[in-house]
């Protein structure tokens, strides 16, 4: 069985991450031939089941009480760790958020189990330990960019269950399976799972903010690397987003750099986008950047460099300096936009 | 009121600056052409301790690495800006660790060093980036866990609160001691080392700790003591794409922004 663990929004909705991993759980699942399941741990969920089955989930357990929400550590990683232990699960997946990156963690310590965070891509496949003499089938296929140059590892938890996995918003795609998809509900009851001491840390305030930065729905990206050079530089950039109507975006380089905003960070550790249009300005095109903006309607590269990686999967390709070429497209589209 | 204190730390690879050497042959990492730094949300960690430590002095501060000795230099670094001691654990068998086994050894190491009111770390390293070792440390000490921590507000006796910065916002927490903190790239930066100190600390060597100095389970440790194996490292071919050379020229770029309008993709 594939077991989600879902997320809220503030609103009590399911977050699109993990509506984004229903559906990926799901073909992994008729792939295995077994079932998918989804643990929704809040506070009046009402019908919340409703707005999983279409995504195929066969399963949704629900414990609904005041302690689980807003999320906290412990009364989730008791509710969650318990209903592992119960119900055994193959694979559990999780979003790489602010959540899933502290819960899944210690749900991965507590049961001794593999844990691999932001995958970019996950599959079924058999696997062979020649030391051992002994191959495994149906194994989770983890994928994510390693460190180091243009590489993708491929991690697997042979020995060990679950086999887990954390995936950014936005990596996979959400998919209606069937609006009619019939699925069942468990209410769970939550103080046979919680005790005092999961109380141990307490919010005493909260302060939600929309999130300013948008660059996940943005048509249009003009996107900075390293190249870009200083914060100064990167206004240009700003210039030439706001006259197309676009975002900005930025590589990891440019943001440790203070270029940019950590929320504008584009590729296997930031945010993952669609555009439809990337211009990617002074980036080089690392594998982890790459990772979060090759699915790009169109991209131009604009780049000092004519061996640079990112030319290779650019559609137009401009050899020079970023400063020089982003004041020339400005001046030239507000001669040619009708 | 005195506070004892262990921050986690980490040499890292320094990911900003790769050059051509850094990969082997065989596609792995070639770690000794990467200069080795600090891991900077380490230092972030390491300056939660120093504010503490400066308004309760008689506190001391262990910083604690798995490493080679080589990361002695990030020891010697933290001592030079108020840690007061430095430990390394080091040994052939912790080699091929994951994150599950690396939390192990750490968890078995702070458990030596013995009472402890916190333990703080940076929320990930740049060499993985997968910020799973500090709240699996927590699970294996049985401690609440606070992550992505950016600021302290209030120490006072055994109660602590502090502020997350979350996706969605900013939170604030309290807890009783003692607990896990793991902090976060906004959190403020670290002071810089004081020059008496660095004088002083100039050739300290760190203790080294062995694996048996921990008491582990071994079986725990390393590649063993590791569920996640890597089935395979691809080396990424890229699907060339048979892109337009854009002359760089007022007449080129026109030439460009004039298709890109014509194909509604802009304007
Ligand atoms: C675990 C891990 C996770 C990571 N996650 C991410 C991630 O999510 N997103 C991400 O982006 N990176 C990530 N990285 C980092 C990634 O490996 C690269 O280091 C990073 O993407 C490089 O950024 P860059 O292209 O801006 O810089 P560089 O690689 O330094 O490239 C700069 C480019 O600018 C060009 N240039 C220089 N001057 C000019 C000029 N005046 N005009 C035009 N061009 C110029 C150069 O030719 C070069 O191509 C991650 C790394 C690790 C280890």
């Amino acid at each position: 069985m594939i077991l989600i663990y879902c997320e809220l929004t503030e609103n009590g909705q399911i977050a699109d991450v993990s509506l984004e991993l229903c559906t990926k759980g799901r073909s992994l699942a008729t792939q295995l031939g077994t079932g998918l399941e989804a643990l929704v741990c809040g506070n009046q969920l009402k019908d919340i089941e409703k707005q999983l089955y279409p995504f195929g989930v066969d399963q949704v357990l629900k414990a609904d009480d005041a302690r689980l929400f807003p999320y906290r550590t412990l009364p989730h990683f008791a509710l969650l760790s318990q209903v592992v232990k119960e119900r055994k699960p193959d694979v559990v997946l999780m979003g790489a958020t602010c959540v899933g990156r502290d819960l899944a963690p210690r749900i991965a310590s507590h049961l001794r189990c593999g844990l691999t965070a932001d995958c970019t891509s996950l599959e079924i496949g058999s696997y062979e330990d020649k030391s051992k003499n002994k191959q495994y089938d149906n194994i989770l296929y983890q994928i994510r960019p390693a460190f180091g140059g243009n590489i993708i590892a491929t991690i697997v938890n042979p020995e060990t269950r679950p086999q887990m996995a954390t995936v950014r918003e936005g990596v996979m795609k959400k998919e209606i399976l069937d609006q009619n998809y019939k699925g069942s509900c468990i209410q769970l009851d939550a103080s046979k799972y919680l005790k005092k001491e999961d109380e141990a840390v307490r919010i005493i305030a909260r302060e939600i903010e929309q999130r300013k930065i948008n660059i996940k729905n943005a048509s249009i990206i003009v996107s900075g690397g390293y190249g870009v050079g200083s914060r100064e530089n990167f206004e240009m950039l700003h210039q030439l987003a706001q006259v197309l109507g676009g975002e900005v975006g930025a590589t990891r380089a440019a943001v440790d750099a203070g270029f940019a905003e950590g929320d504008r960070q584009i590729g296997q550790t930031g945010v993952t986008v669609r555009p439809k249009l990337y211009i990617a300005c002074g980036i080089s095109g690392a594998v982890q950047h790459r990772a979060g903006m090759d699915q790009s309607g169109k991209i131009i590269s604009i780049n000092t460099d004519p061996e640079a990686p990112i030319n290779a999967i650019a559609d137009y390709t401009i050899i020079g300096d970023v400063c020089k070429v982003v004041p020339q497209l400005i001046a030239c589209y507000n001669k040619n936009k009708k | 009121m005195n506070y004892q204190i262990v921050v986690l730390i980490k040499q890292v690879p320094d990911t900003q600056n790769v050059g051509p050497d850094a990969m082997n042959a065989d596609g792995t990492v070639n770690r000794a052409a990467l200069p080795a730094i600090f891991n900077p949300e380490d230092l972030k960690a390491l300056e939660m301790a120093l504010q503490i430590k400066e308004q309760y002095p008689g506190s001391v501060i262990t910083v604690l690495t798995m490493g080679p000795e080589r990361a002695s230099a990030i020891i010697r670094d933290a001592l030079s800006r108020g840690a007061d001691r430095g430990i390394i654990i080091s040994d052939a068998r912790f080699a091929g660790s994951d994150t599950l086994a690396t939390s192990y050894a750490l968890a078995c190491a702070i458990r030596k060093i013995g009472e402890f009111d916190m333990v703080l770390g940076g929320r990930q390293a740049i060499d993985g980036d997968t910020a799973q070792v500090g709240p699996q440390v927590a699970e294996k000490l049985d401690l609440p866990q606070i992550t992505y921590a950016e600021r302290l507000l209030e120490l006072n006796g055994k109660h602590i609160v502090l502020t997350r910065r979350l996706d969605n916002g900013v939170e604030t927490v309290e807890a009783e001691l003692p607990v896990l903190v793991t902090v976060t790239a906004s959190a403020p930066d670290c002071r810089y080392p004081h020059a008496h100190l660095l004088l002083k600390n100039a050739k300290a060597q760190a203790e080294i700790w062995n694996a048996d100095a921990i008491r582990p389970e071994i079986e725990r440790l390393g590649l063993k003591g590791s569920p996640t194996k890597v089935k395979k490292i691809d080396n990424v071919v890229l699907a060339h794409k048979e892109g337009v050379q854009v002359e760089c020229s007022e007449a080129g770029i026109n030439g460009l922004v004039m298709t890109l309008v014509q194909d509604h993709i802009i304007g």
